[in-house]
């Protein structure tokens, strides 16, 4: 267990953006109301997955909702603690950690700001080890755990609990809605899971992945040095193009932002073009007719000279920028996940998922049949 | 008519007579630190120029960096109030909460969070209590405080709570000068409340300069309206400045950009503005400046103002040079405005970028024969080196490997070589008054955006409405109805949102109607 200061919280935020993939929306209003309970002398605890006993309680936490309303109509500020609190009561036990259920963008600091009011630590773990667009994304949902019974809260006090729903579709789709009348953002807490069931299905060391990136990055504008090698080298990543923005296409799907980019390569790349798919976060690399990288694996867009993420609403024609792809965590790889996160499940038919090499997947002992492709 | 453009600079003042698309005359004078007599100076000076009867000028338009060096300076600010409508949401983060220390100190810290504001789709998040904001408003008298912010939550979608308040506050703190948050700038709570403090701030400021810079242009007998450039190139009456100084904040770049399409006749191309410290290189779509789509730092400030996407360096005219392996440096450190004293070429003791220019050939101007003992290697190998800082900024700016026309302006920019990046370079006439001229081009804009329900009306219903509105504005800010084209138009869907709600941004431009 260690305690996060203001440094590691500054680093988290340009971290958790990477890990985004483009969507997750702005940690930075996270950041800013992280720092704040710092200085009011509150403490943000993290506690490694294997120190967590078996039996202690681990409860998620995530903002939900639209990030173009979060940046405008901002929290009450008690919105976590009361989902979780009203959670509590309703499964009459006592959380001992909150967790991030999407450690990507915003919400790898919404866990933070409620763990540091309620004076429980965080685990460094999520249950997505980067950004997607749905709440049943998510390695709780695909391994078994229910999100029900959980709790939405909003800033008038309003606190709606789902205390059943027949799929994580449906739960999905409930909570989706209830935001909506909610005024378009909120924030949820979702069913407790055990120590033991954490360990086995959450997304390992991804707080702390997160602040290392973001050291990384901050080292690297400090030394004029290039921050996007050392995110590869860190992340066993590879490094796809470095390229200009011609064209951004997007469009409202259902409530997502979907559309794709075409790059022209530049410097090293000139003579490359390449497409990247985005669905609210980016979902493919295609270059010469190629996919050379797809979901879940991290397609991530940083600005090359400072190594900052660009997000799908930021993107724009001209921008310069390197394309990098990182290995996604092994939980993320097996049938049961891909049926949930991989391509076919983002409607990209005729894509079959290959796995970005990744020295971590093959020497990380998991009870799930790891690596393998439908 | 005739109209009458001024830019003042940090270092110079400029002037320029225009009418219709002729230019008649351009001066240069220095800039005073009452800011005030370099402009008469200036005016009568371009109208003598040209033996032009005040009486025959029909508009003069004024560029300045006044407001944003105050900011920068921090001097000059008025302490203000802020009154955000937003409980009880919003509680979480106190206005300034990411401001800079000292200028936190300089405004002071007088915050109060009262209820209202809206939902994404105009619903009112609580009823706005007109009591709470009266004993507000006693509070904000007895603390001596003049300058209040309003900020609401989606007040750019609807801003019926912010007038409401704003009228209030007017009865409770008469004389007061308000500014809502509504009418500075787009969605984004924290960066639109802090560019309306920032703008609260300078009014105090901005009524006294206004004023000196009216009676300036009157003094010189000229009667016609005044206008200042605002950061997007049109221009607001000296009444509007008045209230919205903060809006001034990015017109030099702009200025210079947009005089720089007039004068090369290119709508699209790359601008680089040498000065005398640093280069600013920017891309022109159509005519104006490529807008950044990031939030905008002013003095420590994160605001959320359309501002020109402008990548500076720093290499300028009076840059100085130090031989060193492999390559010589070229600034950033620079002798500025004392170029015609420190220069070799001027008789002084520093090597600067202009030195290299005139011992390279490529500019003539001072006393070539101070730099002829260089030597020839190493006039080459700085040459080499300043290229390479140009033709690097010019490669951001491009967005294409098509050929696109690069425009030199600014003083500094005889240091440009003829092609740079395998790019024509265009220096056109009056290349160092691009900013005077720009400012001298008079448009007038009107911008909306707003967030639409898609679930019973068109996209395209949803931009045409957006745009109507926009032109609207145009009118009201002083172009000719059958002159107005708009110059952006986009729409962002809310993501994560299943309602289709749209954000929809239209900006319109028309020529002044004179």
């Amino acid at each position: 267990m260690r305690d996060l200061d203001e440094s590691d919280i500054e680093a988290l935020a340009i971290g958790a953006a990477i890990l985004g993939t483009g969507g997750g929306g702005s940690p930075y209003i996270g950041e800013l109301r992280c720092r704040r309970a710092l200085r009011e002398g509150k403490r943000i605890r993290l506690i490694a997955l294997e120190e967590l006993a078996d039996d202690a309680l681990v409860m998620s936490v995530a903002g939900i909702g639209a990030p173009t309303v979060s940046i405008e109509k901002l929290p009450e500020g008690g919105e976590g603690l009361r989902a979780v609190r009203a959670l509590e009561s309703y499964c009459g036990c006592t959380v001992d950690a909150l967790i991030a259920a999407e450690i990507g963008g915003g919400n790898a600091l919404e866990p933070m700001i409620t763990a540091a009011e309620a004076g429980i630590p965080v685990v460094d773990a999520d249950g997505m080890g980067r950004a997607f667009p749905e709440m049943q994304m998510c390695t709780f949902s695909i391994y078994g755990h229910r999100a029900a019974p959980a709790a939405i809260a909003d800033e008038h006090g309003n606190i709606v609990l789902f205390q059943r729903t027949v799929s994580e579709h449906w739960f999905e789709r409930l909570a989706r809605s209830t935001v909506v009348t909610m005024g378009g953002s909120a924030t949820g807490a979702e069913a407790p899971l055990s120590g033991r069931l954490a360990k086995q299905i959450a997304v390992p060391g991804t707080v702390t992945q997160a602040i290392t990136l973001g050291n990384l990055v901050m080292a690297a504008n400090r030394q004029h040095t290039s921050a996007i090698s050392a995110i590869c080298a860190q992340e066993s990543g590879v490094h796809l193009v470095d390229a200009k923005i011609v064209d951004v296409k997007r469009h409202l799907l259902g409530g997502f932002s979907v559309g794709e980019i075409l790059l022209e390569g530049m410097d090293a790349y000139a003579g490359t073009r390449a497409k990247v798919a985005f669905q609210n976060e980016f979902l493919t690399f295609e270059r010469d007719g190629t996919v050379e990288a797809c979901v879940p694996d991290l397609v991530v867009i940083l600005d090359v000279d400072s190594g900052r993420a660009i997000s799908t609403e930021m993107l724009r024609y001209g921008q310069r920028v390197a394309v990098l792809a990182l290995p996604c965590h092994a939980l993320l790889r097996t049938p049961a996940a891909l049926a949930v996160v991989g391509p076919s499940a983002f409607g990209l038919e005729g894509i079959e998922y290959r796995p970005l090499s990744d020295g971590r997947a093959a020497s990380n002992p998991s009870s799930m049949q790891i690596g393998k492709t439908p | 008519m005739y109209r009458i453009g001024i830019d003042v600079g940090g270092t110079n003042t400029d002037a320029v007579i225009m009418d219709g698309q002729a230019i008649h005359a351009v001066v240069k004078v220095s800039t005073t630190p009452d800011v005030t007599s370099g402009l008469m100076q200036a005016l009568q000076m371009v109208l003598e120029s040209v033996a032009l009867a005040p009486e025959n000028v029909g508009l003069v338009v004024i560029g300045t960096t006044h407001f944003t060096n105050a900011v920068i300076e921090r001097r000059n600010l008025s302490p203000t109030a802020v009154v955000r409508l937003c409980l009880p949401a919003a509680q979480c983060l106190m206005p300034m909460v990411d401001w800079p220390a000292d200028l936190r100190a300089a405004i002071g810290e007088h915050h109060y969070l009262a209820a209202g504001g809206v939902e994404f789709d105009g619903t009112p998040i609580a009823a706005l209590d007109a009591t709470e904001i009266k004993r507000i408003g006693a509070d904000i008298l007895a603390r001596g405080i003049r300058s209040i912010a309003v900020s609401g939550i989606f007040s750019p979608v609807r801003d019926q709570f912010e007038h409401e308040v704003g009228r209030l506050l007017v009865e409770a703190c008469p004389g007061a000068a308000i500014t809502l948050s509504s009418a500075i700038g787009q969605l984004g709570l924290l960066e639109r409340e802090s560019a309306t403090i920032l703008n609260s701030a300078l009014r105090e400021l901005a009524s006294t300069t206004v004023a000196s810079l009216r009676d300036g242009v009157a003094q010189c007998g000229i009667g016609c309206p005044v206008f200042l450039s605002q950061n997007d190139g049109t221009l607001m009456d000296a009444t509007t400045a008045e209230r919205f100084p903060v809006l001034t904040f990015a017109s030099g770049p702009t200025n210079s950009m947009r005089g720089a399409a007039f004068l090369s006749g290119k709508a699209d191309a790359i601008v680089v503005d040498v000065g005398g410290t640093t280069t600013d290189v920017g891309l022109l779509h159509r005519g104006f400046p490529r807008q950044a789509t990031t939030t905008v730092n002013v003095g420590g400030v994160r605001t959320n103002f359309r501002m020109p996407d402008v990548f500076s360096v720093g290499l300028g005219g009076g840059s100085i040079v130090t031989d060193a392996e492999p390559a010589p440096h070229i600034g950033p450190r620079s002798v500025g405005y004392r170029l015609t004293q420190e220069a070799r070429v001027f008789g002084g003791p520093v090597l600067t970028a202009t030195d290299i220019a005139v011992a390279d050939g490529r500019a003539d101007i001072g006393d070539a024969s101070q730099v002829d003992g260089l030597d020839h290697a190493l006039v080459q190998r700085c040459a080499g080196v300043i290229d390479k800082l140009l033709a690097d900024a010019v490669d951001r700016a491009r967005i294409s490997p098509e050929p696109i026309p690069v425009i030199a302006v600014g003083g500094g920019s005889i240091l440009m070589p003829d092609r740079i990046g395998g790019l024509e370079v265009m220096r056109p006439q009056h290349f160092a008054a691009a900013n005077a001229i720009g400012a001298a081009l008079a448009q007038a804009s009107g911008e909306v955006e707003r967030i639409y329900l898609l679930d019973n009306l068109s996209r395209e219903a949803a931009l045409d409405d957006a745009e109507q509105a926009a032109r609207r504005k145009a009118i009201v800010a002083g172009a000719r109805a059958g002159s107005i084209v708009v110059s952006e138009r986009e729409d962002v869907p809310l993501a994560y949102l299943r309602g289709n709600a749209t954000r929809v941004r239209v900006k319109v431009v028309g020529d002044m109607n004179l």
